[in-house]
């Protein structure tokens, strides 16, 4: 991708102020998941007494049913939810990339089978299939990101299989393909550069999509095992406490909102930016 | 300059074209229909016709970029219609193709060097230094700089972008190569400049040109030997002088007729305007497919495609109103 294009998204970040507010938001996350092991609290020390606190200047969050720090929790929750939201987005990319431009560049019978297959994962609800698939692996990160990433690729895939339609047209494909390029070369420096930008933006739009599907099997209790947090898994064990500690739900509740409102926002931005000028040349 | 590079011999290409209705039948679009030419070693062929005659089309299934649907392209004596794109690849070293749009024909990704030095990685394993070597030496004989290395095509204006694309078809040293329509795309002043630029190349290495364009007067000065095409066959190839002079087919007088002549001193050719408008391939004319806009359409025309006629001096004409000696039959 060409400097440009890159100047285009910074331009465009900067003048639209949720945009820069939600890329703020996210570098905060991000930092603070990151120095998550600063926090004076063991993030899984059970403590009886000090249960159920509300937010208060030693525990800022207040404390879980164990009386653990939920402050820190959340911080340790966030490392959680973020590198599966990233992790299952790189898994889902790498499948619908493949997937896609393989299908676009080849044509006929493979883009036949590819793209059946496709409507077939698609028509089946994902949500149960994953369910179903859960029960049968071993609960953790790793399981949950492939089997996020594994049922989210196939919007990538269309998208990417319908840029890759076009671009197969122009005259720098057709001269590698007349100069004996291969087709793997052909796909990996000709094509997925170009198609690059949209790319990023189904990737990001795809990481709220993932961290959204963590927190909802981690709410059923299928992801990330006690005493482990992640924020789907602090929501789930506070919905027994939501009465007398309304803050429980509050806070990892809130973080996911945010946090896929921001994967949303900057991935509207990212399409603004790499679309055509003229798309969005008129003053909104 | 005897011995033929190209030899075309009954080139045909049909798309299948699905009906809109579910029980319509389906239908061939015959885009390229049995077209035989052939072009010598070191000469420029040139092929000129209206948009959507099947002029890319031929030049395309030269360097197979596509699969034909019947014929054979003998290339330095051996047919490669029918090889795969294991056979092919050492044919595609000495065929190299040079497109239309200046801006879609550079990826837009990739710097100079990396867009000139793909097709020499393809065939062969310079070193970096080699490669920037060969690609600065180029970059000379094409009147770019050796600054314009590491730029980006943005960077460049269509004359030079160009100019990049010609110089990548170098880069191989072929033996042939298609212009697609290279200059149609450009302003006049800089057409000239390509234009003398293919040709000073064509001096100096021998390679061989297939010069596809719908600009008769800049396809003249190129070629040696010119075919004209109409509806997916050649009509008429003769030497390019002799074409511009004496044009036998009924649709070569009347494209010639549309040049406009600057010097006003000249007397004007007479214009022949074709009436009508250029039948669809998909339902082309029986017969002659020219009969329908023919000014001089017979009774013949309709039922009997007419042949090509070799008519001496390498001249061939597929008309009706001329017989093997290239008279006009009464």
């Amino acid at each position: 991708m060409n400097k440009r294009k890159w100047n285009g998204v910074k331009r465009e970040l900067f003048k639209n102020k949720y945009a820069l507010m939600a890329f703020v938001l996210l570098i905060v996350f991000l930092i603070a998941a990151l120095f998550a092991f600063l926090s004076p609290f063991d993030p899984n020390k059970m403590s009886i007494i000090d249960k159920l606190q509300s937010p208060n200047g030693k525990h800022l969050f207040g404390t879980d049913e164990y009386g653990r720090d939920y402050f820190t929790r959340v911080l340790y929750g966030a490392r959680v939810s973020l590198a599966v939201g990233f992790l299952s987005m790189i898994v889902a990319v790498v499948i619908g990339t493949t997937v896609g431009t393989v299908s676009g560049y080849f044509g006929g019978w493979i883009d036949n089978i590819l793209m059946r297959f496709v409507e077939v994962l698609m028509s089946i609800p994902s949500f149960f299939l994953m369910l179903l698939l859960n029960a049968y692996m071993k609960p953790g990160i790793t399981t949950l990101v492939l089997i996020i990433g594994f049922f989210t690729w196939m919007e990538i895939a269309r998208i990417v299989r319908s840029e890759t339609l076009s671009i197969k047209e122009r005259e720098y494909v057709m001269y590698a393909k007349a100069s004996g390029q291969s087709s793997f070369l052909t796909i990996t420096k000709h094509i997925i550069p170009n198609i690059a930008p949209t790319i990023i933006i189904a990737g990001t739009l795809n990481i709220a999509t993932a961290i959204l599907m963590e927190s909802s099997l981690s709410f059923l209790g299928l992801g990330v095992q006690q005493p482990n947090s992640s924020w789907g898994s602090m929501l789930n064990s506070a919905q027994g406490y939501i009465g007398e500690a309304w803050h429980l739900t509050l806070f990892p509740g809130f973080l996911i909102l945010f946090t896929v409102l921001c994967f949303n926002v900057l991935g509207d931005v990212l399409r603004v930016a790499f679309e055509p000028k003229g798309a969005n040349g008129e003053k909104k | 300059m005897s011995e033929n590079l190209l030899e075309v011999k009954d080139l045909k290409k049909y798309y299948p074209v699905k009906s809109s209705s579910l029980f319509g039948k389906e239908r061939v679009l015959k885009a390229v229909d049995g077209v035989n030419f052939s072009i010598k070693k070191g000469e420029t062929f040139g092929l000129v016709g209206e948009s959507g005659c099947g002029k890319s089309t031929i030049g395309r299934s030269i360097i197979r970029l596509h699969d034909i649907t019947s014929g054979n392209i003998f290339f330095d004596g051996d047919d490669i219609a029918s090889l795969n794109e294991k056979g092919l690849k050492k044919y595609r070293r000495r065929m190299q193709a040079v497109f239309q749009d200046p801006y879609a024909s550079l990826n837009p990704t990739m710097n100079v060097f990396e867009l000139i030095s793909e097709p020499m990685k393809i065939h062969g394993n310079p070193t970096p230094a080699e490669q920037k070597d060969t690609i600065l030496s180029l970059l000379d004989q094409v009147g770019l700089k050796k600054d314009h290395l590491y730029r980006y095509p943005h960077e460049f204006s269509g004359g030079q972008r160009q100019r990049v694309s010609i110089a990548r078809a170098l880069s191989v040293n072929p033996d042939f190569i298609l212009c697609d329509e290279p200059i149609s795309a450009l302003d006049v002043s800089v057409q000239a400049q390509v234009v003398n630029m293919l040709e000073d190349i064509q001096e100096k290495t021998g390679v061989t040109y297939l010069f596809i364009a719908h600009d008769l007067s800049m396809v003249r000065h190129i070629s040696n030997r010119i075919g004209v095409m109409y509806l997916g066959d050649i009509v008429e190839i003769a030497e390019s002088d002799e074409l511009y002079t004496e044009p036998l087919h009924p649709y070569t007088q009347a494209l010639l007729s549309a040049i406009p002549e600057p010097d006003t001193t000249i007397a004007k050719r007479e214009r022949i305007v074709l009436s009508g408008e250029v039948p669809s391939p998909l339902n082309a004319p029986s017969g002659c497919k020219f009969r329908t806009r023919c000014p001089h359409a017979m009774d013949i025309c309709r039922e009997v495609v007419p042949p090509m006629l070799a008519i001496g001096n390498g001249r061939q004409v597929a008309c009706h109103l001329y017989d093997e000696e290239g008279k006009i039959i009464e």
